[in-house]
């Protein structure tokens, strides 16, 4: 284990930031692609302070399930609500695949680019709170550096840094880590289920490891139009161990339903 | 290395112009050999540079001009979806029209004088930097806009803050082909009609087969374009530092 090139070390979490996550609820997603259902009347609660790992084989509707529940798919039909029925938007943050950092500014400014797109302050205490979050991805140092001059790592660690600077309660992630190599993947897990433990998060993966290190539960989808089966839920607090005999024995399962579902999605 | 080779090219081709006019006795007022325009440059040193200060004013006017109007359509245009519908015909058509056959209308509207031949170059830049920078206004990164709609951004500010910013390498090359053309407009509004000007003096030396110094001319206004286009160009790194560093974003996503 002499390939930490990024070190990591883990930093208290700031429990204090986060008013009480609240679940999250989508009734009745309806989404139609070229005349086929992709969604019919599909139904998913995300519990409220958890981690929630959604798999599937690719095309069978996971990103579009998330850009659903972001409010991102203007076409699709659905209601997607909080505990006390009300709309999320203005709640969510978004971690893409892509660290969609913007190329022109610092990595300080990308972290408190939402701020500045709002039209709030981004004056010395937005600066002052972006360093500390830069320093809790590991980034102390780097503040003044464009993205062009940072790993695919350190990026994603930025994006990472602009998601807690948003500080919402819900945190949307279409594979975050999947263009990253396996090191640094394993490093950035960690500190993403550090970081945002206590909100209510949807992580879509590729990864049956990913998925059972850092979900509370871990919902597979299959078929057309997509189902949600009854999800699988691993011991213990995330991240957790990857030796660990129980997660092995639940990745051949997940695996073996991911299997299923990849069948059943063939045409 | 790229000067030196700059250089040998330079040489290379007036050693062989000189040779075809020293070989085949080609008379001085059909083809000047190179140290005969030297000669006629020198003679007419001081003429040639007032000539070519109005031309040279005729074209950072116009440059400015262009880039300007073109900057402040591609905007409009790009905030207001309908405008596009609009304007964007009106666009094709001014572009469709030759400048050539537009001179004589807009020296009989504006006059002998510097107005029509800035008018000339803004028109011939306009189109390029318009189409370059809608182009880019209108080729934003999807996951930018999806990320400034999770982050709650007006539209305003999203023009502002992604969209233009994202779109200023492409407005950059448009300024750049912009720069490549403007002195034809300058120069096709002088031969046009005119009483002053590179264009105006070649002319005037080609009518009465001073072709020695209508050479001296061409070669001066390809020095100044030359010029304004390198000085653009490094201007323009300058001010976009980071789209030389950008290795571009990671892979797409693929579900």
């Amino acid at each position: 284990m002499s390939h930490r090139s990024e070190g990591l070390q883990p930093q208290p979490y700031r429990a204090d930031k986060i008013t009480r996550a609240s679940s999250v609820h989508l009734r009745a997603a309806n989404l139609d692609y070229a005349g086929a259902p992709i969604f019919d009347a599909l139904d998913l609660t995300l519990p409220a302070g958890q981690t929630t790992c959604l798999l599937g084989p690719s095309g069978v509707g996971k990103t579009s399930l998330l850009r659903l529940i972001a409010g991102l798919l203007p076409d699709a039909d659905g209601k997607v609500t909080d505990d006390r029925g009300q709309g999320i938007s203005g709640q969510i943050a978004y971690l893409a695949q892509q660290d969609l950092l913007l190329p022109w500014l610092s990595a300080l400014d990308n972290v408190t680019f939402g701020n500045r797109l709002r039209g709030e302050s981004a004056g010395t205490e937005a600066k002052t709170q972006a360093r500390g979050l830069l320093a809790q991805v590991g980034l102390a140092g780097r503040e003044g550096d464009r993205p062009a001059k940072l790993s695919g790592g350190m990026r994603q660690r930025v994006a990472l840094a602009r998601t807690l600077m948003e500080d919402r309660p819900i945190v949307l992630m279409d594979e975050p880590f999947s263009s990253l190599d396996a090191i640094t993947r394993y490093e950035l897990q960690a500190l993403a289920a550090e970081c945002l433990a206590g909100r209510t998060v949807l992580l879509v993966t590729h990864d049956p490891l990913e998925a059972l290190r850092l979900g509370h539960q871990v919902l597979v989808m299959a078929g057309t139009p997509a189902r949600l089966e009854a999800p699988l839920v691993p011991t213990g607090q995330p991240p957790r161990d990857p030796a660990d005999a129980g997660l092995l024995a639940l990745q051949a399962e997940l695996l073996k339903r991911l299997t299923r579902a990849k069948m059943d999605h063939a045409p | 290395m790229k000067a030196l080779r700059a250089l040998i090219i330079g040489a290379g081709m007036l050693l062989v112009w000189q040779a075809i006019v020293s070989l085949t006795g080609v008379a001085h007022y059909i083809l000047p050999g190179p140290l005969r325009v030297v000669r006629a440059f020198v003679a007419n040193v001081d003429l040639l540079l007032a000539h070519a200060a109005v031309t040279g004013a005729e074209i950072i006017l116009g440059l400015l001009l262009g880039c300007i109007l073109g900057c402040v359509s591609a905007i409009l245009v790009a905030s207001f979806p309908p405008a596009r519908r609009w304007l964007l015909p009106v666009l094709v058509v001014s572009q469709a029209i030759p400048v050539f056959a537009l001179a004589p209308v807009l020296v009989l509207w504006l006059g002998y004088g510097l107005l029509s031949k800035v008018a000339m170059a803004t028109l011939i830049i306009y189109f390029p930097v318009t189409a370059a920078f809608l182009d880019g206004l209108r080729r934003t990164e999807p996951g930018w806009l999806d990320l400034a709609h999770t982050m709650g951004g007006s539209r305003a500010r999203v023009l502002r803050h992604i969209r233009i910013p994202a779109a200023l390498p492409a407005l950059s090359s448009g300024i750049r082909v912009a720069t490549a053309v403007a002195p034809i407009g300058a120069v096709v509004g002088e031969w046009v009609g005119s009483s002053a000007g590179l264009g105006y003096f070649m002319l005037q030396s080609n009518a009465r087969l001073h072709v020695d110094a209508m050479f001296a001319a061409m070669l001066l206004l390809a020095v100044m374009a030359v010029t304004l286009y390198f000085s653009v160009d490094i201007a323009l790194r300058l001010a976009l530092p980071w789209q030389a560093e950008d290795t571009g974003s990671t892979p797409q996503g693929s579900d």
